[in-house]
């Protein structure tokens, strides 16, 4: 036998003892390495006679190719058992809480005022936002409620030592603001903003809260639309099957008035402690814009016709999101906050 | 206004479950907010509030009994042993201590309950229902009882046992005979007409189709005329506008009529007498108020004159005491019933002691008065008086309702306070208000509703509620207002409101709006308020809106002392909300540091209002500012990391949000420099600047108010810029940066400059030489220390090379990097490390 032929059966053996990739590793080394014997043996060649070397220089390619093409597919064979094997070995605890990411959220009214208007958006309403401290006469007297008028018991009110200057109960006053402004052109706004009452805080009240206003003026303005704006409203809100019921009410502002209740989200009209057994939650106040109104806000009551109505996200988020406490919202607990 | 249903029944027929009847009440404006029951089941479908558990009267047991008999009781003075006879020849004896029966009394009708009735127990508080339950009582058998209001659910008072009207019949189930429910019903500012029973019942007839029974009622034999024997005038016109006067003669005062009483407790009044219960009777009846004096003390008053009333304001000092014993002193705002020696009554408020009505009264003056409601409500609010009569007048009532009032009050004292009424009355009505006629256009209505609804349908359903309605054409109606409205003001909108709950909303059809989309609005304000918002929850920030109402304390120490004047509350709930705020970055500290107790790291902001007064105008302004706090462990607490080191948020984690805000919403010309805040530390607070305008600072809070507010364990970083002026950063449009597709070459360098150097100096003088090539010029390293000289400090950055044309050689990014090197010790007289030793 040749010296070749044992250093390539010598080789092969030990290739062949080889069971992970490290010994394999060190296999190359031994005989490709720098030193290793597969480059001495090819540089044996030299030492030998002429006639001698082309014979052998073929015969050691030849065991270099056998050699490192073993080797390849040992490596490759080694290393797909060992990925076969960690398949089965490495598992990880995937009930382990994972990092709880960074994050902050819109506070609740604002998500919900935000789903207010883009409802109310695609039916081309825009918004209009208007001051919070007001002029008496902007907030009830060109609403229709001169001093002294009985309907102002229906808003406990916060005076300031200005007199005539209150912080305003209801974004009603945008109204006058909006009609002033933009008349004689159509209106279609919503007049989202914080409002204020003289009230106890209590689980139901609250001094100060969120209220979106609608209106809408114009030449072709009707109770049936309006009834129809407020119906889509509360489905694309509360739900597609949502069933709306319209009672007869009173607002200074307004003529006629009405109130508008839905189904109740819960049990469906059947009666449960949420519409407190009533079947109805009440979620919003409107009406045809009062002719008085009309014209404190510059337009012919005779010609143009109009209709408004009141929403308060906070209550609406209450309903979505089963809240009981109103004082949740101004308390800005981040354990409550983060929930939504 | 509690409406007891079988009370309403007396003026229109319907049929109706109390269920639809409440919830037609309902869509038509009068909701039913309670409901109370006396003996009857509540109906299966009723949807109401949580009610408590009530007695309800079994008719087998519970029923009307007569008492032949009260013995003494062998073994107890204070038990006695009726016995009672309760129908077809059956009676039962039992036991009772109640104090209104006595030995030897016969012949009262009382209310027998049979063993098995349920009733509260008349012992226990809180109420319990119990089953009665044949028993012996002191060695007596005892298999029924007579009963208590109390025990019947119907009222508190357990001192005695109900004594019926004679004429009740023995053996009628208690519940046919008074069994009823009651329902409180709500009544808006426009419905004061509905603050009695025929005024419900007139809409009820209406919302049904039914009829009004006709309530008019006769009186049988009058006495001699009044005139000369009272004359009335009124000095104030406006605030009285009619006031009519009668005389009763013959009075017997007693207790009223059983039914009258119970009457007047369902409707929630406590009887006094027949006469003050009659006037209280048809208050609650008609709606109108009346007042009745004793005409005797106001003849002795007068002292032998006729007595002469006299309606106006009280002067300065004047003093009445009233009926509930009270000395009240008058104000000028007070309208007063005085004679001619000075006031005998409150006007619509409450009579006066002196010529109240009392068992020794013969003669009454009966007042049916108008007042007006502005004058009512002013003293109302002012004495703090308010009352069933004040209430009615300060909503409005027409002056025409005077009549019908006091006809039916003078009718029932004739029948149960042997009255006889004088002929005619006073009737002292200088301007009587005219009727209201309103020309209704059809096709307004239809303009206004969106539906058309017929003419006869419109006439059908005004002339229910007792409009006159004429027809002036096909499309227009002549409609007169009846003389119990006073809230027909503006005319057809009006009429409609009446007309469309009539017709029913539920046949309204939804439409869609056709009338023409308005001009856009533009409003950038908007617009940037919700960029700034969604990039800084981005940031991870948790959005919060704070209370804009606070006190001038909570705050001072955020503010600069020469702040403008506060809008101040006149009347605020708590000393906590005096003032609307001027600072956000006070709330949001105290909203960081009441999450600091249950939450470990706090980021907060709030886009909210300042509000101030500006000198020499009527309206303060209202700014939006943006506040931003952190406080806590820069990440949250993790099982696979490290816990040992804390990294606690500091003033350039916030100054990083400021940046990432800044650039979220591609704001210009942004920059910093050292700044001044009360509430900040002075060498660890910043401005923020943009196009050279300071839009606010931000900071570490300073140690002294930390200390103060019982922060000395956290470090609160806090913000607070002018939305607007950050907005002026805002620019036209933002240019984008072409993505380079040629590998960066990567160097870092050492800087070494005088520790005074500003670290943004520093870059920018890199940046300046190294031009378009040097695309990333990062800090990664401050160090301070043995191995720099004394006071210098050495910067590190890591640059990114990188052309947008070609592949950098070696050769250029050399001579680049030398370049900055050379401008570095140039201009800052930089060493850098590693190069020169």
């Amino acid at each position: 036998m040749s010296e070749l032929d044992s250093l390539k059966n010598r080789a092969l053996d030990q290739l062949a003892a080889c069971n992970d990739e490290s010994s394999l590793r060190s296999w190359n080394t031994n005989y490709f390495g720098k030193n290793g014997e597969m480059l001495a043996a090819l540089k044996k060649v030299s030492e030998l006679p002429p006639e001698s070397r082309k014979e052998y220089g073929q015969q050691a390619n030849i065991v270099k190719e056998q050699l490192s093409a073993s080797y390849e597919a040992a490596l490759k064979n080694c290393l797909e058992q060992a990925m076969l094997k960690s398949l089965e070995t490495e598992k990880l605890d995937i009930s382990l809480p994972g990092m709880p990411p960074s994050s902050g959220k819109l506070h609740l009214a604002t998500q919900t005022l935000r789903d207010i208007q883009s409802t109310f958006a695609e039916m081309g309403f825009q918004v209009f936002r208007s001051r919070e401290i007001e002029e008496d006469e902007f907030n009830f007297g060109l609403l229709n409620m001169p001093p002294h008028h009985p309907a102002r018991d229906m808003w406990d009110t916060f005076h300031t030592t200005d007199p005539g200057l209150i912080l305003r109960t209801h974004t009603s006053p945008g109204q006058i603001h909006v009609m002033r402004k933009f008349h004689p052109a159509p209106i279609r706004v919503i007049l989202p903003g914080m409002c204020y009452r003289y009230e106890a805080i209590t689980t139901r009240s609250e001094i100060m809260f969120h209220q979106v206003e609608g209106l809408v003026v114009g030449t072709n303005v009707s109770m049936t639309d309006l009834i129809g704006t407020i119906t889509a409203f509360t489905r694309k809100m509360f739900g597609d099957s949502r069933q709306v019921r319209i009672r007869s009410s009173y607002f200074p502002f307004t003529e006629p008035s009405i109130e508008v209740d839905m189904d109740c989200i819960v049990c469906g009209g059947k009666g449960c402690p949420l519409c407190k057994k009533t079947g109805w939650l009440e979620i919003m106040g409107a009406g045809m814009v009062h002719p008085e109104v009309m014209k404190n806000g510059g337009y012919d009551p005779a010609k143009y016709s109009g209709f408004a109505f009141g929403m308060g996200p906070e209550r609406i988020a209450m309903l979505r999101h089963a809240i009981e406490d109103i004082r949740e919202f101004w308390g800005n607990d981040l354990r409550f906050l983060s929930q939504f | 206004m509690k409406v007891p249903i079988r009370w309403l029944k007396d003026y229109v027929d319907f049929d109706l479950s109390l269920e639809a009847l409440v919830n037609r009440l309902a869509l038509a404006g009068l909701e039913v907010s309670g409901i109370k029951h006396w003996g009857v089941p509540a109906p299966e479908g009723l949807r109401l509030g949580t009610e408590d558990p009530y007695p309800v009267w079994d008719k087998d047991k519970i029923v009307i009994g007569l008492v032949t008999k009260v013995d003494k009781h062998p073994d107890a003075d204070r038990l006695k042993l009726p016995t009672v006879e309760y129908g077809s020849g059956r009676s039962i004896t039992m036991v009772t201590g109640a104090p209104n029966l006595s030995v030897g009394d016969s012949g009262q009708k009382v209310i027998l309950a049979l063993s098995g009735s349920v009733l509260f127990d008349g012992h226990a508080t809180p109420k319990v229902l119990k089953e009665l339950k044949p028993g012996k009582i002191r060695g007596i058998t005892s298999d029924g009882m007579v009963c208590s209001g109390f025990e019947l659910g119907i009222s508190e008072d357990h001192d005695g046992i109900i004594i019926l009207e004679n004429d009740a019949p023995v053996g009628m189930p208690l519940v046919d005979y008074f069994g009823d429910s009651i329902v409180e019903i709500d009544i808006l500012p426009n419905k004061a007409r509905c603050l009695s029973m025929i005024g419900i019942a007139r809409e009820v007839a209406a919302m049904t189709g039914g009829k009004l029974k006709p309530y008019e009622h006769k009186i049988k034999a009058f006495g001699a005329p009044i005139t000369g024997k009272v004359n009335v005038v009124i000095q104030n016109q406006s605030a009285c506008p009619r006031y009519t006067a009668s005389l009763i003669e013959n009075i017997k005062v007693g207790p009223s009529p059983a039914f009258l009483k119970r009457r007047l407790n369902q409707a929630g009044m406590r009887p006094i007498n027949n006469i003050v219960d009659i006037t209280n009777y048809v208050m609650l009846e008609q709606g109108q108020p009346l007042h009745a004096f004793d005409y005797d003390v106001l003849c002795l008053r007068a002292k032998g004159k006729t007595p002469e009333i006299i309606i106006r304001f009280a002067t300065k000092g004047e003093k009445l005491k009233t009926l509930d014993g009270l000395d009240r002193e008058l104000t000028p705002e007070t309208l007063i019933i005085a004679d001619t020696l000075g006031p005998i009554a409150i006007a619509g408020l409450m009579g006066g002691a002196e010529t109240e009505v009392t068992e020794a009264t013969s003669r009454v003056m009966l007042e049916s008065a108008n007042f007006d409601f502005l004058a009512i409500r002013k003293a109302m609010k002012s004495l703090a008086l308010p009352s069933e009569a004040a209430t009615r007048f300060s909503k409005g009532i027409h002056p025409d309702q005077v009549i019908g009032g006091a006809n039916r009050a003078l009718q029932l004292m004739e029948e149960f306070a042997h009255g006889l009424p004088a002929e005619g009355r006073i009737d002292c009505y200088p301007s009587p208000k005219p009727l209201q006629v309103i020309d209704f256009s059809l096709i307004e209505a239809k303009r206004i509703l969106g539906i058309a609804i017929p003419l006869e349908e419109c006439t059908k359903l005004l002339t229910s509620l007792e409009f006159k309605v004429e027809k002036v054409s096909n499309e227009m109606l002549r409609v007169t207002a009846p003389t119990n409205r006073l809230d027909i003001q503006v005319g057809v909108a009006d009429l409609l409101e009446d007309i469309a709950r009539l017709y029913g909303y539920d046949k309204f059809p939804e439409t869609r709006l056709s009338e023409q989309l308005p001009p856009v609005l533009i409003d950038p304000e908007l617009d940037f308020e919700r960029k700034i918002k969604d990039t800084l929850v981005n940031l991870s920030l948790q959005e919060t809106i704070a209370y804009s109402l606070t006190s001038p304390e909570a705050e001072s120490a955020f503010l600069e002392s020469s702040k403008p004047a506060y809008v101040t509350l006149l009347n605020p709930i708590s000393s906590e909300r005096t003032v609307m705020r001027q600072s956000l970055m006070a709330s949001i500290v105290s909203l960081t540091q009441a999450n600091l107790k249950h939450t470990e790291c706090v980021k907060l902001f709030e886009v909210g209002k300042v509000y101030q007064k500006v000198n020499g105008q009527t309206l303060p302004v209202e700014t939006y500012k943006l506040a931003i706090a952190i406080c806590g462990p820069r990440n949250k607490p993790f099982w696979a990391q490290d816990q040992s080191t804390k990294n606690n948020l500091n003033f350039y984690d916030l100054k990083g949000i400021v940046e990432g805000l800044a650039s979220g919403v591609h704001l210009e010309k942004v920059s910093f420099k050292h700044g001044t805040h009360p509430a900040l530390h002075p060498g660890k607070s910043a401005a923020l600047l943009i196009r050279d305008k300071v839009a606010g600072m931000f900071g570490v809070l300073h140690p002294k108010l930390a200390s103060t507010l019982g922060l000395d364990n956290h470090e609160i970083i806090a913000a607070e810029f002018d939305l607007l002026t950050l907005a002026s950063g805002l620019p036209a449009r933002y240019i984008s940066k072409p993505v380079s597709r040629f590998p960066a070459a990567l160097r870092d360098i050492a800087v070494v400059v005088d520790q005074n150097v500003s670290g943004q100096t520093v870059t920018a003088e890199i940046q300046a030489a190294g031009g378009n090539i040097l695309k990333v010029a990062r800090l990664f390293d401050i160090y301070q220390g043995d191995r720099v000289p004394v006071g210098t400090k050495s910067l590190a950055f890591a640059l990114s090379y990188q052309a947008d044309d070609r592949t950098l050689n070696d050769k250029e990014v050399d001579k680049l990097h030398k370049k900055i090197e050379d401008r570095l010790k140039h201009v800052l007289k930089a060493q850098i490390r590693g190069k020169e030793v």
